[in-house]
């Protein structure tokens, strides 16, 4: 039976730094999934929408260009 | 009609109970707490520890009086359909003071060690070098970044949430609770209250206390994000709620310690040796890693497309930089600590995911500078912009400086000295600062409603002190880290040391004067910063009442 912190350092070295590689390259994959510019460039937009005041209930989609 | 009325009479009464309610909760509460503070002030092991509970017991009695005067007045209706922007303004005032009393710090030690006369016997023990360092360093980073952050925090949420600050008067509670906690830490250094951790010398109590102020932060801000009536959740967003969340995991953990006694101001770490070390320098730069990085880089995110007038130059980038900033930047504290008692493999680790963050770092950095790419012209005009400018450049020399001096053969050469000093003040100063001024000047204007600055020249002037002060800073510390670094490890042909430590300061001397008057001039431009700002508001020209229209289409 081998001690606790080697058991846990064993395990970090692997499958914990393939759960974090293989999370980490999901989500850069993701940012480039199909589709994703439009979403992007809209997005980047929404500093200059809603300077003066906070967005009614009724127009959270008509205040979008 | 009668039953209208009846029905609202019915209402109101039932809400003025509900408000009520709270307010007797608050009196009793406030009640206790003073009544605590009183006992505990009696009981006081240590002076620092007394005269905090005589501060909480005036604090919350003073409040307690406050509240009873108003309980039972009606409530006004909070207005749903404008921002919520008195916190907003409250933390930018409260960063031009605390930036300038922490410039005045800096100045002061800077001095100090230069003129070791200025240590002087009537202040030993409350204004020497050893207690107003910790003052300096707490009072730039926690007051003046964090106010800094608490106003962005407030305004940004707001702004690209297309929503009300969340929780009425919870945001008020955690402005004055923060400030209520520099003024604790602040006065504790200089009696002596201290952890002895860098970054997190405040004593148990007061952890206690920023972490009741930090939740109450966290709340405003998730449910502000949770009440948004925008689909999309902005990047600057992402950037401020991981500066939240991390600084209270990085609190909490590295303050892990039992109290000697519940009426004294000396705790004792729960870890000791190594682990303690590792897991301080994991708190330490990890708070430059969320708290000056992360928070001040959705600053960036929001002000710099602001004032360019430009959407940022690739939102994908901005999210890569997110995720890469996220997933590398918790590592790299272990380069703190080369050539110590942490094993090899952990020192390594750190310096790996150093040099690895330079690439998201740049990445950063360009996604900034190029949103002007198309309005590079905007730089000859516009001051303000220079100084966001001139602030990620900042940010791109101090993360390429940074995973350079984490290398172990470098740092054997670098750790310990002033070469240090002047890095972590070519990206406080150039970065946090410059960010910072810049997010003011857009603010007040817009926040008081005026239609531009008191004066731009004022704004230049500003920019070329601080910039000039800057450089004379970080050079004067390159040339005097990299010599005392080569003295103390020069050896003879016989293998002894030449050079004895004292023999370091002495050489050290001039460019200590050099970097105390570049402080000096980042000073004096803060205080034009200070009085332009003021002129704003109170001399600028009003914003002509736009009438009400729809945002932009």
């Amino acid at each position: 039976m081998e001690d606790t912190y080697t058991i846990m350092r064993v395990f970090a070295g692997s499958w914990g730094m393939m759960f974090m590689l293989a999370a980490f390259v999901g989500v850069i994959a993701f940012i480039f999934r199909p589709g994703s510019r439009k979403v992007h460039q809209e997005t980047a937009q929404i500093p200059f929408l809603y300077d003066d005041r906070p967005a009614g209930d009724d127009q959270h989609s008509e205040a979008r260009p | 009609m009668e039953q209208l009325r009846m029905a609202l009479t019915v209402l109101n009464r039932s809400t003025m109970k509900g408000r009520s309610m709270l307010d007797y909760v608050k009196l009793l509460i406030l009640g206790l707490v003073t009544l605590c503070a009183a006992i505990a002030a009696n009981y006081a092991r240590d002076v620092p520890y007394m005269v905090h509970m005589v501060l909480v017991m005036i604090t919350a009695g003073g409040l307690f009086l406050y509240q009873l005067r108003r309980t039972g007045e009606p409530v006004m209706p909070v207005p749903t359909h404008e921002y919520m922007d008195g916190p907003v303004k409250a933390a930018a005032i409260a960063t031009v003071f605390w930036g300038i009393t922490g410039f005045l710090v800096g100045v002061v030690i800077a001095f100090q060690l230069a003129y070791p006369q200025l240590n002087f016997d009537w202040s030993q023990g409350y204004l020497n070098f050893g207690r107003l360092r910790p003052l300096h360093t707490s009072a730039v980073i926690f007051a003046f970044g964090g106010n800094a952050l608490l106003a962005a925090s407030f305004y940004i949420v707001q702004r690209t949430s297309a929503a009300r600050l969340w929780g009425g008067n919870l945001t008020w509670f955690v402005f004055w609770g923060y400030q209520f906690f520099i003024v604790l830490a602040a006065t504790g250094y200089v009696m002596g209250a201290t952890q002895g951790l860098e970054y997190a010398e405040p004593e148990w109590y007061v952890d206690l206390w920023l972490t009741v102020v930090w939740v109450a932060f966290l709340a405003v801000f998730v449910g502000t994000l949770l009440n948004r009536k925008e689909p999309h959740i902005y990047v600057a967003n992402w950037f401020l709620l991981a500066f939240i969340v991390t600084v209270a995991m990085l609190h909490v953990v590295n303050n892990m310690s039992v109290p000697v006694s519940i009426f004294g101001s000396r705790s004792v770490q729960v870890m000791s040796g190594v682990q303690s070390a590792m897991t301080q320098w994991w708190y330490g730069h990890n708070a430059v890693g969320f708290f000056l990085t992360a928070g001040f880089l959705g600053m960036m995110y929001y002000f710099i497309p602001k004032q360019a007038e430009r959407p940022v130059y690739s939102y994908k980038l901005s999210i890569i930089h997110f995720w890469a900033l996220i997933f590398l930047y918790i590592w790299a504290g272990p380069h703190h600590l080369h050539y110590t008692a942490l094993p090899d493999w952990a020192s390594t680790l750190g310096m790996v995911f150093s040099i690895i963050l330079w690439m998201p770092s740049w990445g950063g950095m360009i996604n900034g500078l190029m949103t002007l790419s198309g309005a590079w012209d905007k730089l000859r005009t516009d001051p303000v912009l220079r100084m966001m400018v001139t602030s990620v450049a900042f940010y791109g020399m101090s993360t390429f400086e940074g995973p350079m001096m984490s290398i172990r053969a470098v740092n054997s050469l670098s750790h310990y000295t002033d070469w240090t000093i002047g890095h972590v003040h070519s990206g406080a100063l150039g970065w946090n600062g410059m960010i910072t001024f810049g997010m003011l000047y857009y603010l007040f204007p817009k926040l008081w409603n005026r239609q531009r600055l008191y004066s731009l020249r004022l704004v230049s002037w500003h920019y070329w002190l601080a910039t000039i002060g800057i450089v004379l800073y970080a050079s004067s510390m390159w040339v005097t880290g990299i010599m005392e670094g080569l003295m103390w490890r020069e050896v003879d042909a016989q293998g002894f040391l030449v050079n004895s430590f004292a023999d370091t300061v002495e050489a050290k001397f001039p460019m200590y004067v050099v970097r105390g008057l570049g402080g000096v001039m980042f000073l004096s431009g803060a205080l034009i910063m200070a009085y332009n700002l003021w002129m704003t508001v109170t001399r600028g020209p009003a914003k002509a009442e736009a009438p009400a229209m729809a945002p932009a289409e």
